[in-house]
C-alpha cells in the first residue's frame, strides 16, 4: 500500500468529514427557513443578512453549553451514545461516490473512499448500527420519555431494515452487483435506463423506509416533541446534543445520495453535467424530507408498525418474487 | 409596513349555517379497514397537503411582523400608559388641576398638588400616577374635561423602574415637540366625538 493511497484517503475523509458536518449546519438553517416560507413565516431573519449566520450562532451555543450528565443516568454508555450516532452516519459515507472521478493534475481521483464490493450492504449495515445511538442514550438517561423514544427506536429502524432490505433486493438482482459504483454504471445510457422505471414499488418503498431509517417526519416517532419531548435527546445539552442533531441531518444526506444513485442514475456518464445532475437530485431528496415535514402529520407507532409488516413489507417480496420471474423469462 | 387587512365576514348567517359534516361510520371488520387504507391510500390526500404548502411557498405572502422593526398599528381605544396634553396655541398644559381623575380613580393610584400661581391659574406642582396599581381603566382620561390626561399609544413599557413612565415630566409633552406639530390629538378614551362640534349649541340669551 503505497504513501500517496494513504494520504489521499485521509484526505477524502477529513473534507467529507468537513463538509457535510457545515452541510448539517446548513441543513438546520434550510430546514427551519423552507418550513418558515410553507408555513407563511419569514424564519431566522436576526444573525447575519436573511439570518444565514444563524448557523453560527447555533454553533457557538452548542459549543459553549454546559456539557450536563444528569446524576443516575449510566455514565459511559451516556456519554458515548451521542458519539455513535454520529460516527455511524460518516461512517456510512465511505461507500457512497459523491462525485464522479476526475483528473486533477495527471493524478485521477476516485471521490469516494472505499469503493468496496459490498458497497450497499456495508452503507445500509452502518447506518443500521446507527440505531444504538438511539437506543442506548435512551435507555441510559433515567428518563421515561427516553426510555419510551428507545424503544420505539429499536421497533422502527429494526423493521424498517427489512423494508430497505428487501426492496433493494429486486434492483442488486437486475445489476448484479452491490457495489455502488457499480449500480450508477449500470445506469449510464440516460433517463430512460434509470432503475426508477423499472423498479418503481421498489424506489417507493426504499423512500418511504428512508424516512422512518432518519427518522424524519412522518415517522418522527423516535423524538415526537408533543408526546415525548426529545425523546432520547431529552437528556442531551451542549454538544452531545449536537452530535445526536449533526448524525440525523448527515444521515439525510447520505440516504440521499443513496436513493439518487440506486434509483435515479447516480451521476450518469461521469461529465460534470452528470455530477450536477446528482447534486439536483440529492437537493430534491433533501428538500423532500423538509416539504413533509411541513405538509404530513406524524403516524402513530402501531400505525406504523402495521404499515411496515402488513402492507410494506408484503409488497416489497411480492416485488422481489416478481423481479426474479420476469428475469427467469 | 401598515396595511389593513379586510376579513371576510365569517359570521354564522341563514346562508351560511353550520351543517353536520358526514362521517363514515368506523369500519369494524378486516375487510373494511383493508378496503378504508386502500381508498385513502390512493385518494391522493397526502400530495393535496403537499400542494397546499407548496403553493404557500411559491405565493410567499409573508405574515410575519419583525416586531421592532415594524410594528403593526393599534387601536385607537387602546389604554397604554398615559399622556398629558398641552394647550395647542399656548402651549400651556390642559390640566386645570380640578382634581376629578384623582377622585374617579377606582384603584386610588393618582396624585396631584396645585397651587395658584401669579397669574391666578390654578396650577399643577405634582403629578403622579402609581403604575404598581393602575388598572389602566380609563376612568381617568374619560372624566378629563380638557382632555388633558390621555391614554397614550405607549405600550412599550419595559425599564428598570415603573416609576419612569410616570414622572409628570416623562408623561407632559415637552414644548419643542408641541411647537414642531408633533403632540396628536388621541382619538382614544375621553377624546371629541366627531362632529362634536356640529353639536354644539349656543347658551340661549334668556338664561
Amino acid at each position: 500500500m503505497d504513501i500517496a493511497f494513504i494520504i489521499e484517503t485521509i484526505v477524502k475523509i477529513v473534507v467529507i468529514l468537513l463538509i457535510f458536518s457545515a452541510l448539517a449546519g446548513f441543513g438546520t438553517y434550510f430546514e427551519r427557513k423552507v418550513l418558515a416560507f410553507m408555513q407563511r413565516r419569514l424564519g431566522p431573519m436576526h444573525v447575519g443578512p436573511y439570518g444565514l449566520l444563524q448557523i453560527a450562532a447555533d454553533g457557538i451555543k452548542l459549543f459553549t453549553k454546559e456539557d450536563i450528565i444528569p446524576q443516575n443516568v449510566v455514565k459511559p454508555i451516556f456519554k458515548i451514545a451521542p458519539v455513535i450516532t454520529a460516527a455511524t452516519a460518516f461512517m456510512a459515507a465511505a461507500a457512497i461516490p459523491f462525485w464522479p472521478q476526475f483528473t486533477v493534475m495527471g493524478y485521477t481521483v476516485h471521490p469516494i473512499v472505499a469503493d468496496i464490493n459490498v458497497g450497499i450492504l456495508y452503507v445500509l449495515g452502518v447506518m443500521a448500527i446507527g440505531l444504538y445511538g438511539p437506543l442506548l442514550g435512551g435507555m441510559a438517561s433515567a428518563n421515561k420519555w427516553s426510555l419510551i423514544s428507545a424503544a420505539r427506536s429499536a421497533a422502527i429502524f429494526i423493521s424498517y431494515e427489512v423494508i430497505t432490505g428487501l426492496s433493494l433486493l429486486a434492483p442488486l438482482m437486475m445489476v448484479g452487483s452491490l457495489s455502488l459504483i457499480d449500480i450508477n454504471n449500470y445506469q449510464t445510457g440516460g433517463i430512460g435506463h434509470w432503475i426508477v422505471w423499472s423498479q418503481p414499488v421498489a424506489f417507493i418503498l426504499f423512500w418511504i423506509a428512508a424516512f422512518a431509517e432518519t427518522g424524519r417526519t412522518p415517522f418522527h416517532l423516535v423524538a415526537n416533541d408533543h408526546e415525548i419531548i426529545d425523546g432520547f435527546g431529552t437528556e442531551y445539552s451542549g454538544m452531545r446534543w449536537g452530535l445526536f442533531f449533526i448524525g440525523e441531518y448527515a444521515n439525510m444526506f447520505f440516504i440521499s445520495f443513496v436513493i439518487s444513485i440506486i434509483f435515479l442514475g447516480g451521476f450518469g456518464d461521469g461529465t460534470i453535467a452528470g455530477a450536477i445532475q446528482l447534486i439536483l437530485k440529492v437537493a430534491f431528496f433533501f428538500f423532500f424530507f423538509l416539504w413533509t415535514r411541513a405538509a404530513w402529520p406524524d403516524v402513530r407507532p402501531d400505525q406504523l408498525m402495521w404499515l411496515c409488516w402488513k402492507v410494506l413489507m408484503p409488497i416489497a417480496v411480492l416485488n422481489v418474487v416478481v423481479t426474479g420471474i420476469v428475469m427467469m423469462f | 409596513m401598515h396595511h389593513e387587512e379586510t376579513f371576510t365576514d365569517r359570521n354564522v348567517s341563514e346562508q351560511s349555517a353550520y351543517y353536520y359534516v358526514d362521517i363514515e361510520s368506523y369500519p369494524t371488520t378486516g375487510w373494511d379497514k383493508f378496503k378504508q387504507v386502500v381508498k385513502r391510500t390512493f385518494s391522493g390526500e397526502l400530495f393535496v397537503g403537499l400542494w397546499v404548502v407548496m403553493r404557500e411557498m411559491i405565493k410567499f405572502d409573508i405574515h410575519t411582523v419583525q416586531y421592532p422593526l415594524e410594528k403593526l398599528p393599534i387601536g385607537p381605544r387602546y389604554r397604554a400608559v398615559h399622556k398629558l396634553l398641552r394647550l395647542w396655541e399656548s402651549g400651556y398644559e390642559r390640566c386645570i388641576g380640578c382634581g376629578l381623575c384623582e377622585k374617579i380613580c377606582i384603584s386610588d393610584c393618582i396624585r396631584m398638588d396645585t397651587k395658584i400661581d401669579e397669574n391666578s391659574r390654578k396650577e399643577v406642582t405634582e403629578y403622579s400616577i402609581n403604575l404598581g396599581r393602575c388598572i389602566f381603566c380609563g376612568y381617568c382620561a374619560e372624566v378629563c374635561p380638557e382632555l388633558a390626561i390621555v391614554h397614550g399609544d405607549r405600550y412599550e413599557n419595559g425599564s428598570e423602574q415603573r416609576a419612569h413612565f410616570v414622572i409628570k415630566d416623562d408623561m407632559l409633552t415637552p414644548l419643542d415637540m408641541l411647537k414642531a406639530g408633533q403632540q396628536s390629538e388621541y382619538p382614544g378614551f375621553g377624546a371629541i366625538i366627531p362632529g362634536s362640534d356640529a353639536a354644539v349649541k349656543k347658551t340661549p340669551l334668556a338664561y
